[in-house]
């Protein structure tokens, strides 16, 4: 039933808002259908804590303690973006930067696109999880176009198209997949249920299982952002409108991740080795070192975050990838807090880039000044995103490195210095940002506050406290994914 | 080797042959052309291994593709590319062996990627799963070497029929539901690549897409 209302209602809410979008309380409609997509949320994560794993809807959905918790993520995070979004689309308006028309479209593909990141982490069936996963890069596809610049059709342009060979290549290993599956299962429906899948993986046939994973990497691993597949992510996070980029970062490179994790089980039970694991720590590796120096280079500052998101996906893709009850569980934590953390400041970036009518991080200063929320917010984001205690993203970075020292002392030094560079990079181009008296092309304006404080809040408990409910979800999954 | 199995090579044949033919057809008429009848040939091929495997099934993903792929998404592309008044374009194209050349060594390699999974496999259709992951890797060498932006479109969904070729050539299908999810993401794709030429063609005055260069990192 929770179910139910969770799919349903951001579907409906979609269908609404294409007919009412360019009305006055359309961002009002969004943020409702946003919060009754997180109540049903919570319902269904008290349901699961309650009574354990759910299978429902002939065997269509399921939710364990590895989907619950990024579901109440995803649909949190989504509820505080429309929060945010409706003060920033508004003013984006009234700079002429969108029309009515636009405003429609925008609403109605977010709620688009929230349905499908929901469908993708609810379904069953890998086949529809592979779908979901097309369904959400085509209904963002417009939205990084939003603006119409000849940057902004070029980065969408090229999301389209970089996203649409990588998630075929999916495709392709979710076919091997089935080939494999319906030898065990027989034909049908139900050899592509990932419940079915995961009680016969051993069975499964171990040469086919890990042509399938590469194809199946290299797929989702487009879409989680992993280098050298990565092109598409800077440009699309740092063209599109901010609200997106915030939903990009903090969700959508989450669910390509829990598809590509999701896929690994079923390989690792086939091929009962770790090749898979090397597969995903050499990408991870990868990702994190070539991340934090292309740090150091930006000028635009959505684009340096975007660079960020890369490195962190590339932190929770190694981690996974290391395997291991403290890499496992500091992967699935680092995930929650970096995707809090990621759209906190992706806010207080759009509202800073607002304020000074550019993205160029040369020409922001003095934000502290000029508005404390936004100033601090993204001091402390920042702080937290380099994994400076007390914050979340410190303990999920710390248990990942005491597991790297542990089971693969060789590559800590790589890892370290990644996060160090990040650090670096991070901190000296945002310290002169916040700094310093108010330059002449600020303007002042209202920012949303309640995102920002509500996001930051959670990551600073997380990093001090954890509560029961998540540990011992987290604990469940780490069993789910030995 | 029966006489299903038989025709059914011949119709990979055909769709491996279509594949090359796209890589290299320089006018978009031809293009578009081509893309049908690897339609055509993909929906008969389907149809054949419905029967002769006598999963019933298959027949409406045999109609579904001739409705798709060989009358909508052509007339579509038809109806955009004479709308953007494109329709008499002659694509300037580098070195057409040395393409000819790498589609052929790609076909090899994916000869020899499949060769564990053709042995193992007991189907009809084993043999065709190689020309599958062929057209696959050669509408994405088309991708790569095109600079047309509705060439690259043409491009992906070749692509897309070979994933579906393999879907059949390896196992009888996928399940419908997925079949259905899956024909569905390609119509939306289509409306997208639509208003994505127009979007490209009055921002940029042309639809190549070698003009959109000017996202790269700044040193």
């Amino acid at each position: 039933m929770m179910l139910l209302i969770l799919l349903g209602v951001s579907l409906i809410s979609a269908i609404i808002l294409a007919f009412v979008g360019d009305k006055k309380y359309a961002a009002e409609i969004n943020i409702l259908g946003s919060t009754i997509t997180f109540l049903a949320g919570l319902g269904l994560a008290i349901q699961v804590y309650a009574q354990g794993p759910i299978i429902t809807g002939g065997k269509f959905f399921f939710v364990d303690a590895f989907n619950v918790y990024l579901t109440v993520l995803t649909s949190f995070v989504s509820m505080t973006t429309a929060v945010f979004s409706r003060g920033y689309m508004r003013r984006e308006m009234e700079h002429g930067r969108i029309g009515h028309k636009r405003m429609r479209f925008y609403h109605a593909m977010f709620q688009l696109f929230i349905f499908a990141m929901l469908l993708a982490l609810l379904t069953n069936n890998v086949g529809v999880l592979w779908i979901a996963m097309e369904l959400a890069t085509l209904s963002t596809v417009l939205l990084v176009s939003l603006y119409r610049t000849p940057t902004a059709i070029e980065a969408a342009w090229k999301y389209f198209i970089l996203c649409g060979v990588g998630i075929s290549q999916a495709l392709f290993g979710t076919v091997l997949l089935y080939f494999a599956a319906e030898k065990v299962l027989g034909e049908g429906g139900e050899a592509l249920l990932w419940t079915n899948l995961s009680q016969v993986s051993d069975k499964l046939e171990p040469t086919v299982l890990s042509l399938a994973f590469v194809f199946l990497m290299v797929g989702y691993g487009t879409k989680v952002g992993l280098v050298p597949l990565h092109n598409w992510l800077p440009d699309a996070h740092s063209e599109g409108p901010t609200p997106i980029s915030a939903v990009l970062s903090g969700l959508l490179l989450n669910i390509a991740l829990y598809a590509l994790v999701r896929c690994k089980v079923l390989v690792d039970g086939a091929t009962g080795t770790h090749r898979a694991g090397y597969i995903m720590m050499g990408f991870g590796l990868l990702s994190i070192l070539v991340a934090s120096f292309s740090l150091l280079r930006q000028k635009d500052i959505k684009r340096m975050f975007a660079y960020s998101s890369i490195e962190h996906m590339g932190i929770a893709t190694f981690a996974f990838g290391l395997g291991g009850p403290i890499a496992t569980f500091g992967a699935l934590l680092h995930m929650l807090v970096h995707s809090l953390t990621k759209s906190a400041i992706f806010f207080t970036v759009g509202h800073a880039s607002q304020m000074h009518g550019t993205q160029e991080m040369s020409r922001i200063r003095g934000l502290i000044k000029g508005n404390p929320l936004v100033g601090w917010g993204l001091m402390l984001g920042v702080m937290a995103i380099v994994g400076m205690p007390p914050f979340g993203v410190f303990t999920s970075e710390f248990l990942i490195l005491t597991a790297t020292i542990k089971d693969a002392p060789l590559l800590t030094p790589f890892f370290l210095i990644g996060l160090a560079v990040a650090f670096a990079a991070l901190f000296r181009r945002v310290q002169p940002m916040v700094s310093g008296s108010v330059p002449v092309n600020q303007q002042a304006m209202k920012a949303a506050h309640l995102p920002v404080i509500l996001h930051m809040l959670l990551v600073l408990i997380l990093g001090i406290y954890m509560p029961d409910f998540l540990s011992k979800w987290f604990h469940a999954a780490v069993e789910l994914l030995k | 080797m029966n006489f299903a199995a038989q025709i059914n090579s011949i119709l990979a044949a055909l769709i491996l042959l279509t594949a090359f033919g796209l890589l290299v057809q320089r006018r978009i008429h031809g293009l578009l052309h081509l893309f049908a009848w690897q339609g055509v040939f993909l929906s008969i091929s389907t149809a054949v291994v419905g029967y002769t495997a006598g999963a019933h099934h298959l027949y409406i993903s045999s109609v579904l593709t001739l409705a798709l792929k060989v009358i909508l998404l052509p007339y579509i592309l038809y109806v955009l590319i004479h709308r953007l008044q494109i329709h008499k374009d002659v694509e300037t194209m580098l070195n057409v062996p040395t393409t000819m050349l790498i589609g052929i060594a790609l076909v090899i390699f994916s000869y020899h990627l499949t060769s564990p999974i053709r042995e193992l496999s007991t189907l009809v259709t084993r043999s065709t799963l190689a020309v599958a992951l062929s057209t696959v890797m050669l509408g994405l060498l088309m991708m790569i070497t095109r600079r047309n932006a509705v060439t690259q479109i043409i491009g992906f969904l070749a692509m897309e029929n070979g994933l579906f070729f393999a879907a059949t050539s390896a196992t009888y299908g996928m399940p419908l539901v997925v079949e259905l999810g899956v024909a569905l993401d390609i119509l939306i794709a289509a409306f997208i690549f639509g208003i994505f030429f127009f979007h490209i063609r009055t921002t940029f005055d042309s639809l190549d897409v070698e003009q959109m260069a000017k996202l790269k990192e700044e040193d």
